[in-house]
């Protein structure tokens, strides 16, 4: 299916992992109106292009990672550790 | 029908009407049989115009049923369907071609049985043979909450007037004997969701019988036509960049299925789509043995019978957002399993081929439709993994919405605005496994 290039792991694929899609950042729950989080909850980016978004390594390390993928063609050109950004 | 009637050839049709719509009948079917003459062409090609009343993006069972019905039921024909491949090239012609009604909520329910309605009367309407094939429709239950969930939607269904009712295992067997249905397995079979209305149909017919029917009535179908961007002037919509040159509108409808958002965007208008790629696989084929389509949310998979004697697997979309259509082994191997925990004697079948569609994923998993904030661009998109059985009514309800500027009671609960209210339609339950 696809190969992701883990930074703990080495090259695994895709099937390891859960896709978490791209990330926004959340609202502040105390202030944030309905609105922002209707927003939030709902309209995420649909890119045609190079997207970057979290991947959970469930079946390996168990470490959340930060990847930059082509949806167009799977190419993925970077994999950084989200918590160190370390690659 | 001559298998390439679809296609568009060069020259004679070019720049005008036909006067009038040759039927098709067992008489012309004979005369052509002996006289080995070609059959007519379908529909033809047209020159661009400058300005159309209506634009439709997308040359599939959306975008050709909303000019067919735009002509036959507002008298709007003034229309061109731009399709930037061939018709029918996208979810049209890669779905797994099941209809049905049974789903869980009540607009759900109503709407998708105005579709099945419309599909039971289309191969007379269209004069064009879709081969509805009204064979029944089991999805079956291995869990408790799976049966929970089937007793709900049964009476959702029989409520809103669908034949739908949950039977026990014995009466399973008896509508599909090669079906395991021993307690021995690992997600033996506790019951099924039976809806005898439900079917298969051909969908390259349903796509060439709307064609032919838009044509007919003057609309214009433009293949090879890349919509590239769309112009808004102070809110309005007043037309639509080709690779062939611009066109002036004021109604444009995104009919899109995998660019719901990408052509949306065009627009200014942000749509709560992710795209997901579906598989589909197909074996050779074999005599007739499975009368059925049979589903199986637990193990992700459903399967049919051709006409052709093939059968059609499909699973749920694939684990991670893309544009991408390329197959893979994982989803192979996971149908070919999950089938045989369902049906063992079919060890010895050999897939032919698979293939992949794009879904726009919704959060409720019901389309988006109706008008947007940008006057004169509507949506008709959203269509996760049902859109072609909803393909007529869609068509019905759009042309309505165009003609009439607000959109019908049937899809009132289905508009853009529902996610900035909250006003969700969970039919998650119902259509999380595409099909």
């Amino acid at each position: 299916m696809m190969l992701l290039p883990c930074p703990w792991c080495g090259p695994r694929n895709a099937t390891e992992f859960r896709y978490g899609g791209a990330t926004g950042a959340r609202p502040d729950p105390v202030s944030a109106t309905p609105q922002q989080w209707r927003e939030y909850l709902y309209t995420q980016t649909n890119p045609l292009g190079w997207s970057r978004e979290g991947w959970y390594h469930r079946a390996g390390c168990r470490r959340y990672i930060t990847v930059e993928r082509h949806t167009g063609t799977n190419e993925v050109r970077s994999a950084l550790d989200t918590a160190t950004e370390d690659g | 029908m001559n298998g390439n009637g679809h296609r568009s050839a060069n020259g004679n049709g070019n720049g005008h009407r036909p006067a009038k719509l040759r039927g098709y009948s067992a008489w012309s079917l004979v005369q052509h049989g002996l006289s080995r003459g070609d059959w007519p062409r379908t529909w033809h090609d047209h020159d661009m115009r400058d300005s159309y009343d209506v634009v439709i993006i997308g040359g599939g069972v959306h975008g050709l049923a909303t000019a067919y019905y735009l002509a036959r039921d507002h008298g709007i024909t003034n229309v061109a369907v731009l399709e930037k491949a061939y018709i029918g090239s996208g979810g049209s012609g890669r779905n797994t071609a099941i209809l049905r009604s049974n789903y869980l909520t009540p607009e759900g329910v109503r709407f998708y049985d105005r579709s099945v309605k419309l599909y039971e009367n289309l191969a007379a309407d269209l004069n064009f043979n879709v081969m509805f094939s009204q064979r029944g429709h089991l999805t079956l239950a291995h869990n408790d909450a799976s049966l929970r969930t089937m007793r709900w939607r049964s009476e959702v269904n029989k409520h809103e007037g669908v034949d739908s009712d949950v039977i026990g295992p014995d009466e399973v067997k008896g509508l599909v004997p090669y079906l395991d249905t021993s307690p021995d397995t690992r997600y033996p079979i506790l019951g099924a969701l039976y809806h005898p209305p439900g079917g298969i149909v051909r969908h390259d017919a349903v796509v060439w019988g709307y064609a032919r029917g838009a044509d007919a009535n003057g609309a214009h179908i433009h293949q090879l036509t890349e919509v590239t961007d769309i112009d808004v002037e102070h809110g309005r919509v007043t037309g639509v960049r080709t690779n062939r040159g611009r066109i002036a509108t004021k109604a444009v409808v995104n009919c899109t299925a995998g660019w719901a958002s990408l052509i949306s965007d065009m627009a200014g208008v942000s749509m709560p789509v992710q795209t997901f790629p579906l598989q589909a696989a197909v074996t050779e084929p074999v005599r007739p043995f499975l009368d059925t389509v049979v589903v199986s949310g637990t193990l992700h998979v459903y399967v049919s019978q051709t006409d052709r004697g093939e059968l059609v697997f499909g699973a749920s979309v694939d684990p991670f957002a893309s544009y991408s259509i390329r197959g893979s082994l994982e989803f192979t191997e996971g149908v070919a399993g999950h089938v045989l925990e369902l049906m063992p004697a079919l060890s010895k079948m050999r897939l032919l081929r698979q293939w992949a569609g794009l879904c726009d994923m919704t959060p409720d998993y019901s389309p988006i439709m109706g008008p947007t904030p940008v006057e004169g661009f509507y949506v008709d998109v959203g269509w996760g993994t049902y859109g072609f059985k909803a393909g007529p009514v869609s068509g019905e309800a759009m042309a309505a919405t165009v003609a009439d500027g607000a959109p019908p009671e049937i899809i009132s609960s289905f508009g853009l605005d529902r996610f900035a209210d909250g006003r969700l339609v969970g039919e998650k339950g119902a259509a999380a496994v595409g099909h």
